[in-house]
């Protein structure tokens, strides 16, 4: 977007050479469909980038293009300063992967899996003995690295994929999706590790993900929908950008409360998470005026300063679970997209 | 080319190299012998099958076929002809199942590891043959340990031609395996395919019955296949050290013949080392296209 590759110039980090990540009219089509549809991106060395957006977003088309696993349609990228066609095995050279999907090799153990990725990286032999105990104690994993992945839980299988990503001391470190599946507690604790990384290695970082609370870590984050990149900023940026607080009720009957908030109230209503969900500039002083003036039952109430759920809501239509569950844009996106 | 800023990068990763090239390969050769120390339960239960061939069908075999006694006084016992059929059929099959082996590294995600790697698919490819041969061969010494048992000398000579052999062999059918390997992408029709695949190999390769006196259509087939030029020339190394006369030699080792012509030891070792290349650059092709 025009505004926030203006925004660029004042990130803090950004006065650097050349960008970690550079992507400029990025489109993958496979056959009539059209996945990513023109994306410009530019990530600052150092910075940690959040990829946010619900499944078939195209975020993992764009991130495999970033480490040279798929080819662009059109458009060019470069990580590192290199093309990620032209430089492929440079680039390969000087990015850490870690997948959705799980690529250990669970029979060995976990500083066997260390040892074949820093060979097959070509690390020399002094620096990846060195390399395997920093990212191992920086996982935590260090104690148990002689134990069969096998015995490992799926948290540390995911911490130890995240230390291989960093045993060849990659410029870059993509992780797609890295929490995925993991319970609230080890998703926290790998976003412990990340930002630790971030700290020691001052590695640029390329996250993906689905979970609104994760992002609250990035430096910055792009939230892209149906192809496109709608919103890229710091979290609190577009936070502030959406303004309005969120107000959820439930009633007992949703649909004569829809009609009331339009007509009395002037509001454009929809229903998300099962809850009559409306935005309005003070949540909390909107409230009582609810009660009294509604004139249908209310069971519950909540009021939400925004969140980056409202900045995705805001910018795709739908809360990225309604995305998930496969819902169109509603009322209240509508709205939204008007108030913008 | 431009690098990227030093804080960043703080490890020097070679450029393209034959050396890094050559370590990627060493590598994933270790990696299949690491597994296979692991997996102590293969390593039996491969042998199971060799064993029984040679051992309980052979000597059952052996008391119908008569040992061949010629007038030169010269005797071989049935056990001493399927001798190198069965090393040959135990490195065809351990050989096989470890190039089929890469359908578990895609489905749990291993292969795709090395496929993102900076090297090149040659390297990982030909990794993953030197293991499965290695480890194959490896595992017929066990196989070459039992000789005495069944009229076989123990030549130092021979063993080792058989080794070599064995390794060849065995390299050509891992390749064979990972050329199945990928277009294969379900782990549950795996093994059956390599049952399928590896047993007419063996049964039209000379290993288990001799090919002098088969009916043209079948020896057309056995001439195609090349398992049958790795078979002969251990059959041949064996004899060498047998005391056998020119009958008998000429009835259970008869050689290959291509119209008048009897090929040469050395032309079925090439044949087996022109087919482990052909097959190698195949299945680079296609795990290079479809991964």
């Amino acid at each position: 977007m025009n505004e926030s590759r203006a925004e660029l110039s004042e990130h803090p980090g950004l006065d650097a050479e050349q960008p970690a990540v550079r992507v400029r009219g990025l489109v993958k089509r496979f056959g009539e469909v059209e996945a990513v549809r023109g994306i410009d991106l530019d990530v600052a060395p150092g910075e940690t980038f959040g990829f946010l957006g619900p499944n078939g977003a195209g975020k993992s088309t764009t991130i495999n293009i970033l480490c040279t696993l798929a080819e662009a349609t059109s458009g060019t990228a470069e990580v590192a300063g290199l093309d990620v066609v032209r430089d492929r095995a440079a680039v390969r050279r000087r990015i850490g992967l870690v997948f959705q999907e799980p690529t250990l090799d669970n029979y060995l153990s976990g500083e066997q899996n260390l040892r074949f990725h820093g060979e097959l990286y070509g690390v020399d032999r002094t620096t990846a003995a060195a390399r395997r105990e920093v990212v191992l104690k920086m996982v935590g994993l260090w104690e148990r690295r002689k134990d069969e992945v096998n015995k490992y839980s799926g948290g540390m299988r995911r911490r130890l994929e995240i230390a291989r990503g960093l045993l060849h001391s990659p410029s870059v470190l993509f992780l797609d999706e890295p929490t995925i599946g993991l319970d609230p507690q080890t998703r926290k604790s790998i976003w412990a590790y990340l930002s630790e990384l971030h700290r020691t290695e001052k590695t640029t970082v390329f996250v993906t993900t689905h979970y609104m609370d994760e992002a609250e870590n990035c430096d910055r984050i792009a939230i892209m929908n149906e192809g496109r990149i709608v919103a890229l900023d710091t979290p609190d940026r577009l936070k502030a950008g959406v303004g309005n607080d969120r107000v959820q009720i439930t009633t007992s009957d949703d649909a004569e409360a829809l009609a009331r908030l339009r007509d009395r109230f002037g509001l454009e209503a929809g229903v998300h998470e099962g809850m009559v969900t409306v935005s309005v500039p003070d949540g909390a002083g909107f409230v009582p005026r609810l009660f009294t003036e509604l004139g249908v039952e209310i069971r519950s109430v909540t009021v939400q300063r925004p969140t980056l759920d409202d900045v995705f809501l805001a910018h795709t239509g739908s809360t990225i679970r309604d995305a998930e569950a496969g819902a169109g844009p509603s009322a209240f996106a509508v709205m939204a997209r008007r108030g913008r | 080319m431009s690098t990227a800023p030093a804080e960043v990068a703080p490890t020097r990763v070679p450029t393209f190299d034959l050396r890094h090239e050559v370590r990627a390969a060493k590598v994933v050769w270790q990696r299949e012998l690491i597994r296979f120390g692991k997996d102590r339960y293969r390593m039996v239960s491969s042998l199971v099958q060799p064993l029984l061939f040679l051992l309980v069908l052979g000597v059952g075999l052996g008391s119908l076929v008569g040992s061949g006694a010629g007038p030169g006084g010269g005797s071989v016992k049935f056990t001493a002809f399927l001798f190198p059929g069965v090393l040959a059929m135990s490195v065809g099959f351990t050989a096989a199942f470890s190039g089929i082996s890469m359908v578990w590294d895609r489905e749990f995600g291993f292969l795709r590891e090395m496929l993102v790697a900076p090297v090149s698919t040659t390297a990982i490819i030909t990794g993953k043959c030197f293991g499965g041969a290695t480890v194959s061969t490896v595992q017929s010494v066990v196989l070459l340990a039992l000789a005495g048992l069944v009229g076989v000398p123990y030549s130092p000579v021979m063993m080792l031609e058989l080794i070599g052999l064995l390794f060849l062999c065995s390299f050509m059918i891992v390749a064979f395996g990972l050329v199945l390997a990928a277009r294969v992408k379900q782990v549950q029709s795996a093994f059956p395919l390599v049952q399928m695949i590896i047993t007419p190999m063996i049964f039209l390769s000379g290993a288990l019955f001799p090919l002098s006196s088969l009916p043209g259509w079948l020896t057309a087939l056995t001439h195609l296949n090349p398992m049958t030029y790795a078979v002969e020339p251990m059959r041949s190394v064996v004899f060498d050290h047998l005391n056998a006369d020119a009958a008998t030699r000429a009835r259970f080792d008869p050689g290959i013949v291509w119209g008048g012509w009897h090929v040469p030891l050395w032309a079925q070792v090439g044949v087996v080392a022109l087919g482990s290349i052909a097959l190698l650059f195949a299945a680079v092709a296609r795990f290079a296209r479809t991964e």
